[in-house]
């Protein structure tokens, strides 16, 4: 079980980053921090009305496949991948 | 050709592909019917799921509601996305690892009761059957205002529809059909963001449109919105606060945790043929939600500059009534655009004093509708636009459709009453409880009744307050027992129920509300629609708390739960 314990706490580690990451583009960045932010001006957007209308959803998509990626090669490093066919 | 005739050969068209659809992809085992034969590839999988998540909200009425709310109307857009992480990390991976058909059938073997996996099939099924009612009525306002058709015969077309893929192929028809909506849909929606985009900025992207310079002028698009919408007395559109910063934290909360717990969304995790294809699925699905979610922003503001211009061309100078152009008459028509020459001056004043503005009525769900019209666009978009509406309702529709009749055929009959039957005749039954949740949700649309509009936020409550938090435990927590789920499930679902009908009435009976729906009344100014993340702390405390006074559960529950966290060994989906 000791193998599987470990894989399971790197596997917390990775999800608890990759919320953090969640929270901060979006409650952070996107609504606590707006005001802000919104003083700094990239093209026509205003940096934090950016972040809760497009920023935040990028960042949602490429976190998922981070994490995905990710938990591939920690399902290999502990040994506890899928069957290959 | 007519706009109505093409209108007519494209929604026909579209049909036409989903009923051929429907007859190649017959299910012929319950597995086919529930989990499409668990072979579905991730990408395909992302495709449909992203149908069966946007509705006839997300396609017709999302861009209206940020088009007057500025900056507020982010919450839906990071509300509505932001579940999908929360899903891909704690949830779709190791429900697929369970390897079973349900969400409750998750709950119950993993809290070891009965009880729990029926509490969750009533959370399933209120959930699910108050969400499938707005789609409902999209599909008969779709067909009564692009094809002229009574609502009535509009909807019954739709039902017809829906029944013969969704009872013939069960998830596997819904899956094929689905992905085929998917392609409709997004069409419909990004062609006409980019022609909009183009005129007005010169920029065909529109996400990078929104953000860029109105055309010919060194002036950005949403500086000179803000400016026009201050002039007329309106907040600022890129910083108008949805009521208070507290309020949108807590509201985006919301709309994540219950998306993250909606059944007929998890569910779609169960068709792929791996945990790691769970994962990669949920990106997809999310690549493919975040094409319409993050070009809905600039249909907004643009739609809302546009109608603004057409109303008042240069500052002072007001449109002529008489002088209208057509979509303005088509849309009066419908009731849903209203005017009132106030100072019977024969021009139309726009602006935010109730007492000056003589555009009394502008019903948000127009904007998307009338989009391609006030940009002049040729008639095959603006009938494209109706064949997309109606994917996206149908998509979803069936999708929930699915999700109570597996709920009701898998978990109630097979499960809790009628274990001996055998596959064939499990397989009749879902095709029975197809037909009969069609029927019912046809009756519905029919007559909705009066709590309609106020229900959507009780779906995503429920699924937030009950459902994610139950199936979060169950996989994080190994300690968590059936006496603490179902007593935080319950107290969960109470506190929110309690709040929603305090504010809103008892089953939105606006008479029995006791504390009346304003703010003041509101704990911590959060608006009941806000309330799921509220009841879904509640859950977890109240869990936990029970818990840990109570017994641990039996070991085979423990290694239950250490099976599912790891992805080696998962099979294909069984019922046993």
């Amino acid at each position: 079980m000791s193998k599987n314990a470990s894989y399971w706490s790197a596997n917390l580690r990775l999800v608890a980053l990759c919320l953090v990451i969640w929270f901060v583009v979006s409650y952070l960045f996107g609504i606590i921090l707006v005001e802000q932010l919104n003083t700094i001006q990239i093209g026509g957007y205003k940096l934090g009305f950016w972040f809760a209308q497009q920023g935040s959803i990028y960042v949602f998509v490429a976190l998922i496949f981070f994490y995905a990626n990710r938990m591939g090669k920690l399902d290999r490093k502990h040994d506890v991948h899928e069957d290959d066919e | 050709m007519t706009l109505q005739a093409m209108t007519y050969l494209v929604v026909g068209f579209t049909f036409a592909i989903y009923i051929g659809i429907a007859i190649w992809a017959r299910a012929g085992t319950t597995k086919e019917f529930y989990v499409a034969g668990g072979g579905i590839h991730p990408i395909a999988n992302g495709m449909a799921t992203a149908a069966d998540w946007m509705s006839a909200a997300s396609f017709i009425s999302m861009a209206g509601l940020i088009a007057f709310m500025g900056y507020g109307g982010s919450v839906f857009l990071m509300g509505w996305t932001g579940g999908y992480v929360l899903l891909a990390m704690l949830l779709a991976p190791y429900l697929r690892k369970f390897g079973k058909f349900t969400v409750p059938e998750f709950i119950g073997d993993r809290y070891y009761s009965k009880a729990a996996r029926i509490v969750a099939v009533i959370c399933l099924i209120v959930a699910s059957v108050t969400y499938v009612i707005g789609q409902m009525k999209g599909i008969g306002v779709a067909f009564s205002r692009f094809l002229e058709v009574d609502y009535t015969i509009g909807l019954s077309i739709g039902m017809g529809i829906v029944f013969i893929y969704a009872v013939m192929g069960g998830m596997k028809g819904i899956t094929y059909t689905q992905i085929a909506q998917y392609c409709v849909l997004i069409l419909a929606y990004t062609i006409p963001a980019i022609f909009i985009s183009l005129s007005l900025t010169g920029n065909p992207i529109p996400q990078l449109g929104l953000g860029s310079t109105m055309a010919g002028t060194d002036v950005f698009l949403l500086d000179r919105l803000d400016l026009v919408l201050r002039d007329l007395g309106f907040l600022e559109y890129t910083t108008n606060v949805r009521l208070s910063t507290t309020n949108m934290f807590m509201y985006t909360l919301s709309l994540m945790i219950g998306t993250a717990g909606l059944p007929h969304v998890i569910i779609r995790f169960f068709t792929v043929p791996k945990v790691k294809d769970a994962r990669s699925s949920a990106g997809w699905a999310l690549v493919f939600i975040a094409i319409l979610y993050t070009t809905a922003p600039s249909v907004a503001a643009m739609a809302r500059l546009n109608l603004i211009e057409t109303i008042e061309p240069t500052p002072g100078e007001y449109m002529v009534y008489d002088e209208r152009p057509d979509w303005i008459k088509n849309w009066e028509a419908t009731g849903l655009l209203a005017f009132e020459d106030k100072n019977g001056d024969g021009k139309i004043q726009y602006n935010a004093n109730p007492e000056t503005n003589e555009m009394v009525k502008v019903d948000r769900d127009i904007m998307v509708l009338a989009n391609p019209e006030i940009a002049g666009l040729p008639n095959w978009v603006i009938a494209l636009v109706a064949a997309g509406g109606l994917a996206a309702a149908l998509s979803t529709a069936a999708g929930l459709l699915l999700a109570i009749s597996s709920a009701i055929s898998h978990d109630l009959l097979k499960g809790v009453f009628r274990p001996e039957i055998s596959e064939k005749q499990e397989l009749l039954a879902s095709r029975v409880a197809m037909a009969g949740a069609i029927l019912l949700a046809g009756y519905l649309g029919f007559n909705p009744p009066d709590f309609a509009a106020g229900t959507v936020a009780l779906a995503f409550g429920l699924a937030a307050s009950s459902i994610f938090p139950a199936l979060m435990m169950g996989i994080f927590y190994k300690r968590m027992n059936k006496e603490g789920a179902i007593a935080g499930m319950t107290a969960g679902l109470g506190v929110t129920l309690l709040y929603v009908f305090q504010h809103k009435g008892i089953m939105f009976i606006a008479s029995t509300s006791y504390l009346g729906d304003m703010s003041p009344n509101w704990f911590f100014g959060i608006e009941p629609n806000a309330f799921g993340a509220v009841g879904a702390m509640v859950n977890f405390a109240v869990a936990f708390a029970v818990a840990k006074m109570t017994a641990p559960p039996p070991q085979e529950i423990m290694d239950l739960v250490e099976h599912i966290r790891v992805p080696a060994g998962a099979g294909t989906p069984t019922s046993h």
